[in-house]
Formats: C-alpha cells, sequence, structure tokens
C-alpha cells in the first residue's frame, strides 16, 4: 500500500500545526464561531447534535494494522470507545472534545492519516473497490490511480472551493463495487489495445436530486488522466451554480445543459489542458504502482477448507469471496449484528480487526461503502482460526449482501441534519429478518436507509430503500424499491404515502412476502420487481 | 415558554441554560422568555455557549421539554446507546 513520502508527511505535520493554534485561538476568543467553522470543517471537525464529530480520511478504504490500531486507540482514548465506519469508507467520532482535536490529528499524522478534505465544497475522500488488487474480475488494481488522483486533489487551490462537495470513485471491473456511477466522477479502468485507461462517467449523485451519471469519455489513457479530470472539474467549477445549494452539484450542470454538451466544453478544455503540461510524467504513476505490487503470496496452498463446522461453513458461503490468487480468499467482515448499530464497532474490536489484519491478512484492511470491513488477502488455511476470534467478538455475522446488512446512515440519534432516526429502524428490521435461514432465502437484498434527503444511507439504491422525513414533527419513513448502486445502477421508485417506525417494518416484510410468492428460478429480489414492476408491490403494501 | 441550548466550546457537550449558567440536563433549565436574544448574545460574547439558538419547549411534571423531537435527542442522548444517554426517562415522542 502507498507509503507517505517526505512531502505528504511535512504537508500533514504542517496542516495539524496550523489547526492547532486555529484551535486555540477559538478557545481562547480570538476567533468566533463564523470564522473559525470554516477551518474546523477543512479538517473534518463538524458541530453535531451532542458534541463535536471527527470524520477522519481513508483513502480508497484502505489501511494498515497499524493505522487501523490508531483507529482503536482514538476511540479509546478521546471518543466514547467507538467508531462509527461510513459510506464513504471512512470512519466518525461522534463525542469529539474541541480541546482534544489537535492531539487527536497530530496522532493520526504519526501513521500517514488526516482529516482533511473529508468536508467542504472540495474533492472529497477518494472511495475504490473494497477488493482492489485482490479481486479475480478487475483488469487493473484501481488504487494506484485513485492515490494519484488524491495527491492531484489535495489542497488543489483551484478546487478548494467548488460550488459544492464533489466525490470520484474508481474501480476496474466490470462488477460496480462503489456505486461508482453515483459518483461526481465514476471512473471505470477499461482496456484497449492491451493498454488500461479511463472510461468516465460524470454527473451522478444521490441527495435531493438522484442521478446516474451518463458516460463522458469512453477512454482516458493514463497519461492524460489528470488533464482530463482536470477539465471536468474547470466547466463545472465556471458554470456549476452558486446562487442555489440545492442546485450547486455538477449532476445538476450535466442534466441542465446535457452530457453532449458538458462533453463538448470538457473537450475543449481538455484541449486547453494539454498544452499546460500539467500531467505528472508517466513514471510517477508508476512509482506509485509500485506500492501497490501483489505482496509476498505464498504459492502451493491447498484451496481446501474443512468445512465441518456449520456455523463455519455458512459463514463461508456468505462472507469470504474469491481471491485471484490460489490458495487465498478476500474476508469480509460484517458490521451489521442483529441488534448492533450498522458501521459501529467499539474500540476492542477495532483493535482486534488490526491485530488480525497483521497476522492473517499481510498486514492490510479494507473499509467498505456498505460500511463493513474486508480482509484482502486471507490464506484459506487459517479461515477457520480467523472466524473463531471474529465470531467471539460479535464479528462474525454471516450476513453478507443479506437484509440485515443494511446501510444506515447516523440518522437524527448523531446527526445535526437528519429528520428522523434511520438506526432504530435498522434494528427493528434486523430483529423481523433475525433468522439466519429467512435471510438467506431472500438472498441478495440491499436494504439503505437515510434519515434525511440528504440520502448519506444511500436510500435511492437501494433494492429497498428507506428515507426518513419529518411530518409536523413526527418520523415517518417512505419506501422504494428498485434502486441498486451497482454495475446495473438505477434510482429507486417511491411506493406511496409513508410509514410510521413499526409500520414501515410490516411494509418491508409484505414486499418480501410478495417476492417470495412470485420470484422465479434464480430471481434476485431486484431481478423481480424489475420484471413485475410496482404495481403489485404497491397493492400488497397499501391493500 | 422558550430555552436556549447550544454547546459547551471545549467539549462539544449540549448545554441549557439555568437562569444563572448553563447545565447539561434540561430539567434545569429556565424559560428565558424575551430575554432569549439578549442572553445568548451576552454568552456567546463570553464563550460560554457555542453555536447557541433558543427552542420552543413545553412545561412537564418532570420538567421543561423542548417540543420538537430533535431537541428532545439533544437532551436525552443517543436513543439506540442508553449506555451513553444523558437522561434515558425523556420522551422522544410528545404525547
Amino acid at each position: 500500500m502507498y507509503r507517505y513520502d517526505q512531502y505528504d508527511q511535512e504537508i500533514v505535520d504542517a496542516r495539524v500545526e496550523e489547526f492547532r493554534d486555529q484551535a486555540r485561538r477559538r478557545l481562547a476568543g480570538e476567533m468566533t464561531e463564523d470564522q473559525f467553522k470554516p477551518l474546523r470543517l477543512m479538517n473534518g471537525l463538524y458541530l453535531q447534535l451532542h458534541a463535536y464529530m471527527l470524520r477522519v480520511a481513508v483513502p480508497y478504504g484502505t489501511m494498515s494494522g497499524k493505522q487501523m490500531r490508531m483507529l482503536g486507540h482514538i476511540a479509546r482514548k478521546y471518543d466514547k470507545g467507538y467508531g462509527h465506519f461510513t459510506t464513504r469508507q471512512n470512519i466518525q467520532y461522534n463525542w469529539i472534545k474541541l480541546e482534544d482535536a489537535a492531539d487527536i490529528l497530530a496522532e493520526l499524522a504519526t501513521v500517514e492519516m488526516h482529516a482533511i478534505q473529508t468536508s467542504g465544497n472540495c474533492i472529497r475522500n477518494i472511495s475504490s473497490d473494497q477488493y482492489a488488487g485482490a479481486a479475480a474480475d478487475e483488469i487493473a488494481d484501481p488504487r494506484p490511480w485513485a492515490e494519484l488522483l488524491r495527491q492531484w486533489s489535495t489542497f488543489h487551490p483551484e478546487f478548494t472551493y467548488l460550488p459544492r462537495k464533489f466525490k470520484i470513485a474508481v474501480i476496474a471491473s466490470a462488477e460496480d463495487r462503489a456505486a461508482m456511477r453515483l459518483h461526481d466522477i465514476g471512473i471505470e479502468l477499461v482496456k484497449r489495445d492491451g493498454k488500461v485507461g479511463a472510461k468516465f462517467f460524470v454527473g451522478g449523485g444521490m441527495g435531493r436530486t438522484p442521478m446516474i451519471a451518463p458516460e463522458i469519455k469512453d477512454f482516458v489513457p493514463e497519461e492524460e488522466l489528470i488533464s482530463y479530470a482536470e477539465a471536468c472539474l474547470r466547466v463545472y467549477n465556471r458554470y456549476g451554480r452558486r446562487d442555489n445549494k440545492y442546485k450547486a452539484r455538477i449532476k445538476i450542470l450535466v442534466h441542465e445543459i446535457g452530457a453532449d454538451e458538458y462533453r463538448r466544453q470538457v473537450e475543449e478544455e481538455f484541449a486547453h489542458m494539454k498544452t499546460l503540461g500539467i500531467d505528472p510524467p508517466v513514471a510517477e504513476l508508476a512509482r506509485i504502482r509500485t506500492y501497490f505490487a501483489d505482496p509476498a503470496y505464498e504459492t502451493g496452498l491447498s484451496d481446501a477448507v474443512d468445512r465441518s463446522d456449520p456455523d463455519f461453513a455458512l459463514w463461508i458461503d456468505q462472507n469470504v469471496v474469491t481471491h485471484k490468487q490460489p490458495g487465498y480468499a478476500i474476508v469480509n467482515i460484517s458490521l451489521k449484528p442483529v441488534g448492533g448499530i450498522p458501521g459501529d464497532a467499539s474500540a476492542d474490536q477495532i483493535e482486534l480487526i488490526a491485530d488480525l489484519t497483521e497476522r492473517y491478512s499481510l498486514d492490510e484492511v479494507r473499509v467498505t461503502h456498505a460500511q463493513n470491513i474486508v480482509l484482502p488477502y486471507v490464506k484459506k488455511a487459517d479461515l477457520y482460526a480467523l472466524w473463531q476470534q471474529l465470531d467471539e467478538a460479535g464479528l462474525g455475522a454471516p450476513n453478507l449482501g443479506l437484509i440485515t446488512d443494511m446501510i444506515a446512515c447516523p440518522g437524527l440519534d448523531y446527526c445535526s441534519l437528519a429528520n428522523a432516526r434511520a438506526i432504530p429502524v435498522a434494528q427493528k428490521i434486523a430483529d423481523r429478518f433475525a433468522d439466519p435461514a429467512r435471510q438467506r432465502d431472500l438472498g441478495e437484498l440491499k436494504l439503505k436507509i437515510s434519515g434525511c434527503i440528504n440520502a448519506c444511507g444511500h436510500h435511492h439504491a437501494g433494492h429497498i430503500g428507506i428515507l426518513g422525513v419529518d411530518r409536523k414533527g413526527v418520523e415517518n419513513y417512505q419506501l422504494l424499491l428498485g434502486g441498486s448502486g451497482a454495475e446495473d445502477a438505477s434510482i429507486g421508485t417511491i411506493t406511496g404515502p409513508g410509514f410510521g417506525e413499526d409500520g414501515i417494518v410490516d411494509a418491508i416484510e409484505k414486499v418480501t412476502d410478495l417476492y417470495v410468492a412470485e420470484r422465479q428460478e434464480g430471481e434476485r429480489f431486484l431481478d423481480t420487481y424489475r420484471r413485475l414492476g410496482m404495481k403489485p408491490f404497491k397493492e400488497a403494501i397499501y391493500g | 415558554m422558550i430555552l436556549l441550548t447550544g454547546n459547551d466550546l471545549a467539549s462539544g457537550d449540549v448545554i441549557w441554560w439555568t437562569g444563572s449558567g448553563w447545565s447539561r440536563h434540561v430539567g434545569e433549565a429556565v424559560d428565558a422568555g424575551s430575554e432569549a436574544d439578549a442572553i445568548l448574545a451576552r454568552e456567546s460574547a463570553a464563550r460560554n455557549v457555542n453555536a447557541g439558538y433558543s427552542v420552543e419547549a413545553e412545561a412537564t411534571a418532570s420538567g421543561p421539554l423542548p417540543l420538537h423531537i430533535k431537541e428532545r435527542i439533544r437532551a436525552s442522548g443517543p436513543t439506540v446507546r442508553a449506555d451513553l444517554a444523558i437522561n434515558t426517562a425523556i420522551p422522544i415522542v410528545r404525547a
């Protein structure tokens, strides 16, 4: 994985000291909150419902065991013993003290981490496929490209005050595990004439106006990646709306002028950009790529796994994924135990994952946009020992991709923007569908819950989505069906009038009951919904 | 009645105006009435409260309670972590 060079470290260390002085001045009364707020937000420090919240960046979701251990240490020392993994592959701490914030950032800097660009109208943490480098179906490791974009976008002076925040995802396989087309820029690495290049999708997003990004460019060679990305951003920066926050994302610009016109303007800018010589030499991408070279795999390993323990066999079938290297497997650690809080992990659990990362996964761990954890390099011979330790720590839920593996935003329990609670709804649904056999019978079912229209819980992209709204001071939940964040991306449709907290659980059960009754051989819930359409589901829900 | 709330500048804790200072317990809050804006201006300038604002509330048998669910959750703590709650007895949904 990538390691900081001298410049990376100096930049991050300098930023910590700059923020330390800013926080000191705020506490001493030398700055008002209005003056301090944009400065703290640039360092990931929000003021949330109960306290300050610190969002720490995990570039493309990749960390070492040492970095993961630091996240556990911060949870224990500065927070209330836990952290919340987010849909941008980051982690948030809910109970941070302003007087501790600079010390936390200093501790993060010792392990090459920071909270820069986790807030504000800038290019945010770049996300990627959690199986990058290990997936059997990828054409290249997308992370060197993501890292190059990270370096380009960090403190980019032209893009520090964009019309709105800007999110980029990079994937390298036909199966989209990163909701790529629901990003401001989605990049899919593709091969042409033996060369790897980037296919650009621009103008996707969720929020109050969900859009699937149209393809803008079918192939950008690696030596022109930065100038093309810069051209995309420049057109947006010039013409994106700054007069209306709700129309300021790039998706609105692309939608309003049309993909063809946006593409034309980008091409014009791109032609200009290429004359400026801003693209780094190809050798730089090659240098970055060396950090992501395959780890030192053992060879000649057996692929056999003893499945005699039935609970272990269940977990293998649901949470373990095929690896490109014989004798190895990709392990998904679910942070969605029934009764738990989606994405939350205690300091003890985080530190255990750090230990297991070092012991079993060649010192690398990933955070997923679905709020789970991945150990990407596990020997099949170690799976049973690993599973036993995970299970003992409450991390062995065998539910990846099933109805209880829900995405849920913090909602009104933590978030000052939220209109309704998301976590209690997730817990009630998990209780209703707690039977593991029932979950497996329902099969792949992506259920996603947001506590407000900002859609941090990706409700538009759920096979079943739930949106919490405030109806005259009372929480109300709208139900959506038919969304997908995968390669078959689609936006869910609202079924009709919303429900109370218990009613929404009943409605979901009616929907899944209809699916069970109507599904054809091999159909997932989403397939059945797409075949039948909304009508029968609506009738089942509302009678 | 009108309650004043905000966050403690250094710790970030939710706090409520008691008439003579700030408390973490909404039960100790008092009606700020027509003095709300003046109190907030004075207390913000003195850094006794950060990002302060006023909320509508009602008097109940167990003390003052904000009308809106968001403020009730601020007063009670996260409803999904009883171990971290300030006061689990606060009804989140108005009767």
